[in-house]
């Protein structure tokens, strides 16, 4: 009978846990989501800036990114107003 | 007649409303359906559109329209006795917001989640577009200045809060480091952190702060408007997370104590309302209560901002559309609450009559210090608080919702004027630290030019609430036009929308005539402005229902 009252009082806490930490974040996650967003869509500036034509000293390491940044290339291109891949060789939809 | 009969009536009253009253515009105007695919799940990309239980979306939607404004109105209106304030706050509340508030949330889920501004310009046309933009322009200058008056009048009062107010923000920070770097969690922080900015209050009468009568041959209170422009600024152009994120969740978790203490006090004390029902004897040179009654309280009663921030924020986080009854009616009876506690503070917080009369002097006067004081002396008798610590804690509170105001519309401001750099091509205007240079130096413009002091502020409440009224009303319009294309009856809101425009307009002219007898030709041309506004938004509203009703004939 303790037992059960210890347990079902921390789940309880559990949920009321959550939802503070809603209430902490659902104001502002929008905001940060947006900020984090644009420090990635610089990095993808960076990993694909020589197929784009700008030299980048540093393309012998970004090529291997690659890869890792397809998954988010397609939302990428989209967000900067581009219906498809914006490079020749690169095609995405 | 007894506090506690007043506070048990409002609360009944506006109950009643959320049960019955919006229960019947929820099926029957807006009928909402609970499987209406809302944006927040169409779009959901764990950015803007993320759905959200009600609870926590309602407690968000209610602290973020919650603010100084629903204290300083009231606290300001009461000088025509508490009953008309308590009529307004309370059928303002019913008929008024609670259908404002929870229909902008319909109009923008129904519509992709769109901001009221762009909603205007698909509903209604693209010029009562760009009028929007002019109004919610307005409104933000005005708020800042406002505040800042506001809240330097207060810390000069109250010279025991400024420790406390400033020690908040350092609090704040903190907080939002350790939750940043996640060295606790939420539950622990929220209590330290609430137990540090009590201690602050309790330490803050041993320690009381005022700046010198006059420095560098500005007046204590212009500096302080100067200061606090400054904090609002720096705070602007930081990450969200460092200060407004902790900043904004320890006000509300400050918002919920602060007005259980008030009610609780109130229910254990049972003062009388001393303040006259209706006042016969008003000071001289205040203007007539029929037409400024409803404009000096505009948040309380109804208030445009919330449309705001209904659609700009809530509308995609909403997870089932029938949600959007709790959120936006009962957003707005949290808010009409605090107000309701903002009248019998100012009105029962006061042992006799001339007490009162004392303290509203003279039309401006009174205000947000009344609450302050009438509530302090309610708390401190009725729970046992020491005088001074209840008065700090009220002052802290509104200065913190104010303070918390000034950040948001001047980030809000900043936006605005590096949308302009963008359109027109200017591009130092589209960096962040100029364009809040911009925004900071309009608003100190008009703190200082309707007053030479700083003081100019409050001189412009009124007007600053006329022009959130027609933001409302621009609201309230994009609803009836809505209504009126689903063959809905519109009565709902457009008997408010008439209402509010005859109220807003009759104001208008009535401090017109009183910025030209003062010779105050700053805000003489602000006014016209805003009539003007007043006029267009009147003449649009005509010009899309009469269209519409011959649509529908042919």
């Amino acid at each position: 009978m303790r037992n059960m009252n210890i347990k079902s009082i921390q789940q309880w806490l559990s949920r009321a846990g959550e939802l503070v930490n809603e209430f902490y974040n659902a104001p502002y996650r929008s905001a940060i989501a947006r900020a984090k967003r644009d420090e990635d869509d610089l990095f993808m500036m960076l990993v694909f800036s020589e197929m784009m034509g700008v030299p980048n000293p540093a393309s012998y390491y970004t090529l291997e990114l690659q890869p890792l940044m397809l998954e988010r290339f397609h939302d990428w291109h989209q967000r900067m107003g581009m219906e498809h891949s914006p490079l020749d060789h690169f095609r995405c939809c | 007649m007894n506090a506690i009969f007043v506070m048990l009536l409002g609360l009944a009253a506006m109950f009643l409303g959320y049960v019955f009253y919006s229960k019947f515009v929820a099926e029957k105007i807006y009928k909402l359906d609970p499987n209406f695919k809302t944006p927040a799940h169409e779009f959901e990309d764990g950015v803007d559109f993320v759905p959200t239980n009600k609870y926590v979306l309602w407690g968000h939607h209610f602290t973020s329209v919650a603010g100084a404004a629903p204290i300083i109105g009231p606290a300001i209106a009461v000088i025509w006795g508490w009953v008309p304030a308590f009529l307004w706050v309370i059928f303002g509340t019913i008929f008024f917001a609670g259908v404002h508030d929870a229909g902008a949330i319909w109009a923008s889920n129904r519509n992709k989640a769109k901001s009221m501004g762009s909603l205007t310009g698909d509903v209604v046309s693209k010029r009562a577009q760009t009028l929007f933009m002019i109004v919610i322009f307005l409104v933000l200058l005005m708020v800042n200045a406002v505040f800042a008056t506001a809240i330097s009048g207060l810390l000069i009062k109250f010279p025991s809060s400024v420790i406390p107010v400033w020690g908040a923000i350092f609090v704040a920070l903190i907080i939002g480091q350790i939750i940043f770097r996640k060295w606790m969690g939420l539950g622990t922080i929220s209590i330290l952190g609430v137990v540090a900015l009590y201690l602050l209050i309790w330490a803050g009468p041993s320690a009381p702060l005022s700046l010198p009568e006059t420095m560098g041959g500005l007046t204590d209170n212009a500096s302080w408007v100067l200061i606090l422009f400054g904090y609002a600024a720096i705070a602007s152009l930081l990450p969200v997370w460092m200060l407004l994120q902790p900043r904004d969740y320890i006000n509300g978790l400050q918002l919920f104590i602060g007005l259980i203490l008030l009610y609780a006090a109130v229910l254990l004390l049972g003062p009388d309302m001393t303040a006259p029902a209706f006042n016969t004897n008003l000071p001289e040179n205040t203007p007539s209560m029929l037409p400024l009654l409803f404009v000096t309280i505009a948040c309380g009663a109804i208030s445009g901002f919330h449309g705001l921030v209904a659609s700009g924020t809530t509308s995609k986080q909403l997870d089932k559309e029938t949600d959007l009854r709790f959120v936006g009616y009962f957003g707005a009876i949290g808010e009409g609450s605090l107000s309701l506690a903002t009248i019998i503070a100012a009105c029962a917080g006061f042992a006799t009559l001339a007490d009162w009369e004392a303290v509203y002097s003279s039309f401006g006067q009174g205000g947000v210090a009344a609450f302050v004081e009438g509530g302090a002396n309610i708390i401190s008798q009725g729970v046992g608080l020491d005088n001074e610590i209840a008065e700090t804690l009220l002052t802290v509170m509104a200065v913190l919702f104010a303070g918390t105001t000034m950040d948001t519309g001047l980030r809000l401001q900043r936006y605005i004027f590096q949308e302009w750099g963008n359109i027109y091509n200017i591009s130092w205007m589209q960096k962040a630290l100029p364009a809040t240079l911009l925004a900071v130096i309009s608003c100190v413009a008009l703190a200082f030019g309707a007053g030479s002091d700083g003081s100019g502020g409050l001189a412009i409440w009124p007007l600053f609430g006329t022009t959130n009224q027609l933001l409302a009303g621009l609201t309230l319009m994009v609803i009836t036009v809505m209504l009126v294309r689903l063959g809905r009856p519109m009565y709902v809101t457009l008997l408010p929308l008439i209402f509010l425009l005859i109220m807003t307009v009759f104001a208008l002219f009535i401090q017109l005539k009183g910025f030209y007898m003062e010779k105050n030709w700053f805000l003489f041309g602000l006014d016209i402005v805003v009539l003007i506004a007043a006029v267009w938004i009147a003449l649009e509203a005509t010009s899309a229902l009469s269209n519409l009703k011959k649509e529908q004939k042919s």
